[in-house]
């Protein structure tokens, strides 16, 4: 037997898990996204109309989906810098050899990554109330006029944001840890010895050394703040007037609220093109920052 | 194997339905294990009843009474969370998996008979002793109606009304909640002033339609025209309704905000923050349990006010449906008509707060007492059946969001009901694709029935 055929072997029975639980419904749903499946034809398959690009151009032509996606953008561009800052600041504070208790900081601040986030979108609609809320309060103690988080359409993308990279930041805090404690120490020895400040440091060793994992990590957090569905589903349903209504969200609406299948598939698809985008730029782009 | 496993061991509670016995009669291997299948003992008949929340928690309390007299049958209930149970519904008739019988949401009924998925009850209603249709409200009974046949009989009822602090309504100077919109504008405008600034008069959580639902029911017009083919909301009635509804807002009478906004609408009842609530029959014991004894003597329940009189409102609540697909319909419809007693409807008033669908079910027991479900008693004559479309809960959420850009200011009156009606017909679309066809077809062919629409022959079993 070939050292290939044996590789296939090998590998078959996961490619073929891979086939049926994702290939094989991949493929169903982007058929599917070329007709009209809803309701009526689950009823009676008489009633699926073959309709083509239709879906899509219906898509590109709805008001709300580009609502949705200029959300998500808005979520995304926010989010991923903050949440990334938040994920490095706490990786180096954790990891420095100034901090005690580091097991215990590095499990508190993974811990909101592994809660519920029912439960935390609770309490965080009473950190975020406006008459009661405790950001409020803080806000009102600066002298600054209180905030309707949930209720103003131009804060409650903002409030949504806080959420999600308070919820998430610790996730990729650990990733940046291990990252971390795999520099090697006499390089920073070295860089003392030199004269080089802790900031000098921070720049010209940590940094540099971290940038592949930086890289990974962007590309993790874009991908997944994309998604956004769970913290608006929870935390305002899509309100007030459609401003956490993100592009997942509008899909799942479309999907499993109204049960139009068909349309909802195109919807997956255009999602799947542009994640595909913005992750190829954010690689071409590390790897060209790479070579530099 | 877990089938075997499973069916055998029921069958050991000597539970084993007709059908699964026969099956297993067929498996030599098992026939040794199951001792009594050949035996003539009592034919139990298992039926699988679909509940949600908190009424599939109760009724298991009414059962045991049901089954002594009717010791053949055994109720299997299974408990839904309102929240899945509409996925969880079309998945199951997606996947060929219904119950016998089924809780339903009286606005899902055209949607699960586009899909039919449901059983015709006529013959049953005609025939029977117990479910005596001019017994039920008018108004309820028609929303399980689709083309002159009905699919459902209606279990309880639920109705939006307005709740109302009466101490606050007679500080501004009213002895009663008023019965006209100028006389109820007048009484929030009062109420207002009396609060200030920082309270309101009333509460319409911008996320929910159904207080402009009933505003719009309020007027002549429908929401729909031609059939249900097209939206309507550009109508001079939708206009109207609209239009009271953005003055509230407009006047600070109702505070801009969504219910998640409020974290706890009895406590802000209670603190005065608004006098009036519209919301259904569920919140008297929410607000029996939640305000403090000192406060239990100044809320009320009233009926909705009219624009020139006392006005009608939505209708709510749940039905019983027995799936297409079942085996054991006569007992599904045992038990429809068990729970269809006026004595078993108060029962499940007791248990649960949900409303009797039949006016004899209100005339003796606590519920004829309750001076919070008088209003309700009133209201449930002056009911509005929504458009039968499976669309319809769709349609609603989009008129909720098009409100939402009115108060907010992003759209004039004017524009929104254009750009709804708009939405709506695109919603539409496919619905008067088929029945286009359908009009075709029997032109065409007479006798065919077209697939998706509405089968009209009942079959018994």
């Amino acid at each position: 037997m070939s050292r290939s055929r044996a590789g296939w072997w090998f590998s078959a029975p996961a490619l073929l898990l891979i086939a049926v639980f994702f290939l094989i419904p991949v493929l169903a749903a982007l058929l599917l996204s070329f007709t009209d499946f809803d309701l009526y034809a689950l009823a009676d398959p008489a009633n699926l109309r073959v309709v083509g690009l239709e879906n899509y151009q219906v898509l590109l032509a709805t008001p709300l989906f580009w609502k949705a996606l200029g959300n998500t953008a808005v979520f995304v561009v926010l989010g991923v810098p903050l949440s990334l800052l938040a994920s490095l600041a706490a990786a180096l504070l954790v990891d420095s050899r100034l901090t005690r208790f580091k097991g215990l900081f590095r499990a508190a601040l993974f811990a909101p990554v592994v809660t519920t986030l029912v439960a935390v979108a609770l309490i965080w609609r009473y950190l975020l109330h406006t008459r009661y809320g405790l950001l409020n309060y803080l806000l009102m103690h600066l002298a600054l006029p209180a905030i309707d988080w949930l209720g103003d359409p131009h804060w409650s993308m903002p409030a949504i944001v806080l959420l999600a990279v308070w919820k998430n930041f610790g996730y990729n805090m650990i990733i940046l840890i291990a990252a971390l404690q795999a520099i090697p120490e006499d390089l920073y020895e070295a860089a003392r010895l030199e004269g080089a400040g802790s900031w000098a440091r921070l720049r010209h060793i940590t940094l540099p050394l971290l940038t592949p994992t930086l890289a990974l990590v962007g590309i993790l957090t874009v991908s997944g703040y994309f998604q956004l569905f769970a913290e608006p589903y929870v935390m305002t349903q899509g309100g007030p007037v459609q401003s956490t209504v993100s592009v997942l969200y509008f899909m799942f609406d479309q999907g499993f609220t109204w049960w139009k299948l068909g349309f909802a598939s195109s919807v997956a698809f255009v999602m799947f093109a542009l994640i595909l985008l913005v992750t190829t730029f954010q690689l071409r782009l590390t790897r060209r920052v790479g070579q530099t | 194997m877990a089938e075997l496993i499973r069916a055998a061991g029921i069958s050991g509670a000597s539970r084993a339905p007709q059908a699964s016995c026969a099956a297993l009669t067929a498996l030599t291997a098992c026939t040794a294990l199951l001792g009594g299948c050949g035996h003539p003992g009592p034919q139990i008949e298992t039926v699988r009843f679909w509940a949600m929340g908190r009424e599939a928690e109760k009724v298991v309390q009414l059962l045991p009474d049901f089954e002594r007299l009717h010791p053949q049958i055994h109720i299997e209930v299974q408990q839904l969370a309102w929240t899945a149970a509409h996925e969880k519904l079309l998945t199951a008739i997606a996947g060929d998996a219904t119950p016998d019988i089924c809780q339903l949401g009286n606005t899902w009924i055209p949607e699960l008979v586009a899909l039919h998925a449901i059983q015709p009850l006529q013959t049953w209603v005609t025939a029977s002793q117990v479910v005596a249709r001019d017994d039920y409200f008018p108004g309820v009974w028609q929303t399980n109606i689709l083309d002159n046949v009905l699919y459902g009989v209606p279990w309880y009822v639920d109705t939006r009304l307005l709740y109302y602090r009466s101490d606050l309504l007679r500080a501004a100077g009213f002895d009663a909640p008023a019965q006209t919109w100028d006389e109820w504008r007048r009484q929030l405008q009062a109420i207002k002033h009396l609060v200030g600034p920082e309270h309101y008069a009333v509460l319409l959580p911008l996320n929910e339609f159904e207080p402009l639902q009933v505003m719009a029911y309020e007027q002549p017009e429908p929401m729909l025209r031609e059939g249900n083919r097209y939206g309507n909301f550009r109508s001079a009635s939708f206009r109207r309704a609209l239009g009271f509804y953005h003055d509230l807002f407009a006047q600070s009478l109702a505070p801009p905000k969504t219910n998640t906004q409020i974290s706890n609408v009895w406590n802000e009842l209670g603190n005065g923050y608004f006098a009036f609530y519209i919301s259904g029959p569920w919140n008297i014991a929410e607000f029996k349990r939640r305000l403090p004894p000192a406060q239990q003597g100044s809320w009320m329940t009233a009926p909705m006010p009219g624009p020139d009189g006392p006005g009608v409102s939505s209708v709510g609540g749940a039905s019983l449906a027995i799936f297409n697909r079942s085996q054991h319909k006569s007992s599904a419809w045992a038990l429809i008509e068990y729970l269809a007693q006026p004595a078993v409807q108060r029962r499940f008033y007791e248990l649960t707060g949900d409303l009797p669908t039949r006016r004899s079910s209100w005339l003796v027991g606590a519920i004829a007492t309750d001076p919070y479900t008088r209003a309700f008693r009133a209201q449930l004559e002056r009911l509005r059946a929504f458009p039968q479309v499976p669309e319809w809960e769709q349609i609603m959420q989009a008129m909720s969001v098009m409100s939402e850009r009115v108060v907010h200011g992003d759209q004039t009156v004017d524009q929104a009901v254009i750009a709804l009606d708009a939405e709506v017909d695109a919603m539409l679309a496919k619905r008067r694709w088929m029945l286009d066809r359908q009009a075709k077809l029997s032109a065409t062919h007479p006798a065919e029935l077209p697939p998706g629409l509405p089968a009209k022959a009942a079959t018994m079993p």
